[in-house]
């Protein structure tokens, strides 16, 4: 009884003293939070340009005003950001399994592979969009397409191809070469092994790499606007424009959020767990 | 014994880069027959086993299965596995896959056997091991030995002329031991023919019919295992034993 008194006491007093540590733990992160949002915002509000700034950036008569059409325009990225997106998980694949198959076969497509990659990774999307864009229709020939969305929705996919190739490449990278082992001991083909073994795995492991990604293709969709079409941000700088206000973008800006945050949350969720929760 | 020869090794050799695993392995395994591979560490078992079943490349020698030379580079490799089991030493289990469907992966794709049918066996074979009721868990899930149990199942589940077993209790908590050791004599008793690759030498005088000493990349003693064990006739299995006497092994 006694012992069981005293095992009691210094769980009280452990309980306690964590409580404790815990209260001191949230003033200092509240106290912190005040100093330095409240700092910062009284460094902003008290500049000597605010009120210009308050009238430019942030006027709600003009939010409300340009805010329906921005968002008409954004349906043009979102719509944009879908499709490229599919397209880019389905090329990257592909670029990836080329890229490690060992066939001698494959040989020259190996090397286009490497090519491709090399090339699209190491060109700045605003360049490629700008050359695709730009490029393509200057050759008059006729059967390619013409409209600077899909244009512009080739060079994002060329570009983001080539990264979500690597990080696929990567995935399959880490698998444990037992895995393969073991599927070609019971018996399956080379391909088989790589579809029904390693890729489940290699992509699950891979998966918050690529919504990162994901959450960076959502954003470049607002390259497409350099070639003319009118999406979010392009019909943004047009209003901008017209009434020499800066609030047209603030709400394009608040758009991209609405998508990419949620998504930044989706991968936290994913990549945080353990591997194992990833299912 | 006095089965036809199921497997045969002449002249095996195998080198990775400059180091020399195998130095010409001769080995006959019969029908129905268990031969116990022992041998010290990085002697090369596993070289061995995986050569066998075409996951390695050997530079010199041929290995036969069923009087057919396997190790032709005009044979097809995935036909000659499918003919073959593997358990690894590390169970080598597909994580992303339920305990039956690792078992079932080999049979529906190399083997076509329709899902229902390869289910069918699938369960069947995982009680036969013990596993009834954790059919549907992951890896995991599972214990070590519940984890080399579902291994040995799979590689039993594509009706192997010869299973190969690659030390499957080395990575095992001591506990665990009996329990895949009990699936291995079930095998045994079933007539299944198999290379036993072991460090557990009160099993292989057990379960083995014979008993073969690999050192220095070479099949240095063989026979029946109580004579090896008990009696060696080479200077190198004696101190071999010896040593394994020592670490409380034997």
């Amino acid at each position: 009884m006694s012992d069981s008194a005293v095992i009691s006491d210094r769980r009280l007093e452990r309980e306690a003293a964590r409580r404790r540590q815990s209260r001191r733990g949230q003033a200092i992160a509240a106290t912190s939070t005040v100093v330095v949002l409240g700092g910062l915002a009284a460094w902003i509000l008290t500049s000597p340009g605010w009120p210009a700034v308050r009238e430019t950036f942030f006027s709600w008569s003009v939010f409300k005003e340009s805010f329906p059409d921005v968002l008409s325009g954004f349906w043009l990225d979102v719509k944009l950001f879908v499709i490229v997106e599919v397209a880019v998980l389905l090329a990257g694949l592909v670029v990836a399994l080329v890229r490690t198959s060992r066939a001698p076969a494959l040989f020259p497509v190996r090397m286009l592979g490497t090519v491709f990659v090399d090339l699209f990774r190491g060109i700045p999307t605003i360049l490629l969009v700008y050359l695709i864009g730009f490029g393509i229709p200057a050759l008059q020939l006729t059967g390619l397409p013409t409209d600077p969305v899909v244009l512009g929705g080739i060079a994002l996919g060329l570009s983001y191809s080539a990264y979500v190739a690597e990080v696929y490449r990567a995935g399959i990278g880490s698998i444990h070469r037992g895995q393969r082992d073991a599927a070609l001991a019971v018996g399956l083909t080379e391909p088989q092994a790589m579809r029904h073994v390693i890729l489940p795995q290699a992509v699950r492991r891979v998966a918050p790499p690529l919504l990162n990604d994901f959450v960076a293709l959502q954003k470049d969709v607002a390259l497409v606007s350099i070639l003319g079409p009118q999406e979010a941000f392009r019909i943004a700088q047009i209003i901008q424009g017209e009434n020499f206000n800066y609030t047209p973008l603030i709400a394009a800006a608040i758009l991209y959020l609405a998508v990419t945050v949620p998504l930044a949350r989706v991968v936290d969720r994913i990549g945080g767990g353990p591997e194992g929760a990833v299912r | 014994m006095s089965g036809a020869p199921v497997l045969e090794l002449r002249g095996v050799t195998k080198a990775f880069g400059e180091r020399q695993v195998l130095r010409g392995v001769d080995l006959t395994v019969r029908e129905h027959e268990a031969v116990a591979l022992i041998g010290a560490s990085g002697s090369g078992k596993s070289t061995l086993l995986r050569c066998v079943d075409l996951l390695e490349d050997i530079d010199d020698g041929d290995v036969f299965l069923d009087g057919e030379v396997i190790t032709d580079p005009s044979v097809q490799t995935v036909a000659v596995r499918r003919r073959l089991g593997l358990v690894f030493q590390a169970y080598n289990l597909f994580p992303h896959m339920t305990a039956l469907q690792n078992v079932v992966l080999g049979e529906m794709r190399a083997h076509g056997v329709s899902r229902r049918e390869a289910e069918e066996r699938g369960r069947e074979l995982l009680r036969r091991f013990g596993l009834a009721g954790r059919e549907d868990e992951r890896p995991d899930n599972l214990s070590g030995g519940q984890q080399q149990r579902v291994a040995i199942a799979r590689a039993f589940s594509g009706r192997p002329r010869a299973l190969l077993l690659d030390e499957v209790t080395s990575a095992l908590d001591p506990e665990l031991v009996g329990e895949v050791l009990d699936a291995v004599r079930d095998l045994k008793t079933a007539g299944m023919t198999m290379v036993i690759a072991t460090h557990e030498m009160s099993f292989a005088r057990e379960v083995a019919d014979e008993v073969a000493f690999l050192h220095d990349g070479r099949i240095v003693e063989r026979g029946a295992p109580e004579r090896v064990l008990s009696s060696p006739q080479r200077e190198e299995t004696k101190r071999f034993l010896s040593r394994l006497l020592e670490a409380g092994r034997a």
